[in-house]
């Protein structure tokens, strides 16, 4: 099974490894990952008015490349989702939006938000199944008690995102328990981590993550992982905080594909 | 004369760009309890959806809960009225940034904000956030 994906620009920098052990445990999944060409960078932040659509542009682009190879489009990067997501459902619905932004784009056939979106959480949630993900584990997570950190932007806006219940989410849970470890819900697993505040306001952005952090371990978790570079970053800012990685990391060591991709 | 005629534009165009109503609002202040940046915010979301509706604009252009607000969409998901608050906040601080050329970030600043760790994501989200 192969799927068109858009890697985004930090997973092509900072967050290589993201990137690197998707791609891998895809494979051992049997299922393949087949980036986009020439995609551009999404913005990393969907632009809410209703009048802007040049800075949409590019996620239409890789919807659009995605459906001329008649695949879904998979994403990884929780922002990316967001905003390539939230894009689809305009171009599915707000005329106006459609309207302005394939006069802009001039394309062979129109766009009109045909291209089914997936985070990796979801291939592997609605594609792969988390039961038949759990009989492909090798090195199974004995033991480890991870926290899931949701954050903001695959749950909400949940109308939208479609993605889980935005208030009491499961899928990263059921993930964490098909690699064999013990999932640790806390309270503020979809509460914001400050996002974009932490480039200007360390105090502010570090007081959100100490009570994210301190709440995870509260309830007993070891470490949390994430599938967002920014959530990442800014968990990171908490002094002595719990450990942070990437969820595709513990999916290769569980898949035993991790050695060899270099961190 | 000419400075309430310009109030009442902005108010519309607040409206148009967000899309949003505020006049749907029933005052819970569920958006405000939700909000992670109360706290920092000097108008707080419930607050600014009053103030949309008054047509009070010069305050919100100056009130800083335009570069507080951290689009989590806490505020859109959990208002019982579909009010989108945060979607009136990021119309106003367009307006800001459009008219005023009111920018909250100048490419100046950036090599002392950027440390080994950085996600491009980061850089990127903020550009696009706090300038025009
Ligand atoms: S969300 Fe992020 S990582 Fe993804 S392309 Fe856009 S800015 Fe870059
Ligand atoms: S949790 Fe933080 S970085 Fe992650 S999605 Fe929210 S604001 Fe973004
Ligand atoms: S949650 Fe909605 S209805 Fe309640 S005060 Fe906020 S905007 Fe108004
Ligand atoms: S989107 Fe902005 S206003 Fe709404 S809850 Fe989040 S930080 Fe507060």
């Amino acid at each position: 099974m192969k799927y068109s994906y858009y890697p985004g620009c930090t997973l092509k920098n900072k967050a290589k490894v993201l990137d690197a052990y998707a791609r891998a445990s895809a494979l051992a999944l049997g299922f393949e990952l087949e980036e986009i060409r020439d995609w551009q960078c999404c913005g990393g932040v969907y632009p809410l008015g209703s009048d802007e659509i040049a800075t949409k542009l590019s996620s239409v682009r890789a919807l659009a490349d995605a459906r001329d190879h008649g695949r879904e489009l998979v994403t990884l990067c929780s922002a990316c989702h967001h905003v390539i997501k939230r894009v689809n459902d305009d171009m599915q619905n707000v005329a106006d939006i459609r309207t302005r932004a394939n006069n802009y784009m001039q394309l062979d056939t129109p766009y009109t938000g045909e291209t089914n979106v997936l985070h990796f959480f979801e291939v592997l949630r609605d594609r792969v199944g988390f039961d038949a993900l759990a009989k492909k584990v090798v090195n199974p997570l004995k033991g480890k008690k991870i926290g899931a950190y949701y954050g903001c932007l695959l749950l909400r806006p949940g109308e939208i995102m479609a993605f889980d219940d935005p208030e009491n989410p499961r899928v990263m849970e059921d993930f964490i328990r098909a690699l064999g470890a013990e999932p640790v819900v806390y309270p503020y697993r979809n509460e914001c981590c400050g996002g974009y505040i932490s480039l200007k306001e360390k105090e502010m952005a570090t007081r959100m993550t100490d009570t994210i952090q301190e709440s995870a371990s509260g309830f007993g978790a070891e470490m949390l992982i994430t599938a967002c570079p920014l959530c990442r970053y800014n968990l990171n800012m908490t002094a002595n905080g719990l450990p942070v990685v990437y969820f595709t990391e513990l999916l290769a060591e569980a898949l035993g594909v991790k050695e060899g991709i270099e961190a | 004369m000419s400075n309430v005629s310009k109030t009442e534009r902005q108010a519309a165009m607040i409206r148009e760009i967000s899309g949003a109503n505020p006049a749907k609002c029933m005052k819970c202040g569920k958006c405000s309890a939700t909000c992670p940046a109360f706290d920092e915010m000097d108008i707080k979301p419930h607050q600014f959806v009053s103030y949309v509706q008054d047509g009070n604009i010069e305050a919100l252009a100056a009130s800083k809960s335009l570069w507080k607000c951290l689009s989590c969409f806490a505020c859109i998901e959990r208002c019982p009225r579909n009010v989108k608050p945060a979607k009136l906040i990021d119309a106003a601080r367009q307006i800001v940034e459009r008219e005023k050329g009111g920018d909250y970030l100048s490419p100046d600043e950036i090599p002392a904000l950027l440390d080994p760790e950085l996600p491009q994501q980061l850089l990127v989200s903020a550009f696009r956030r706090y300038r025009r």
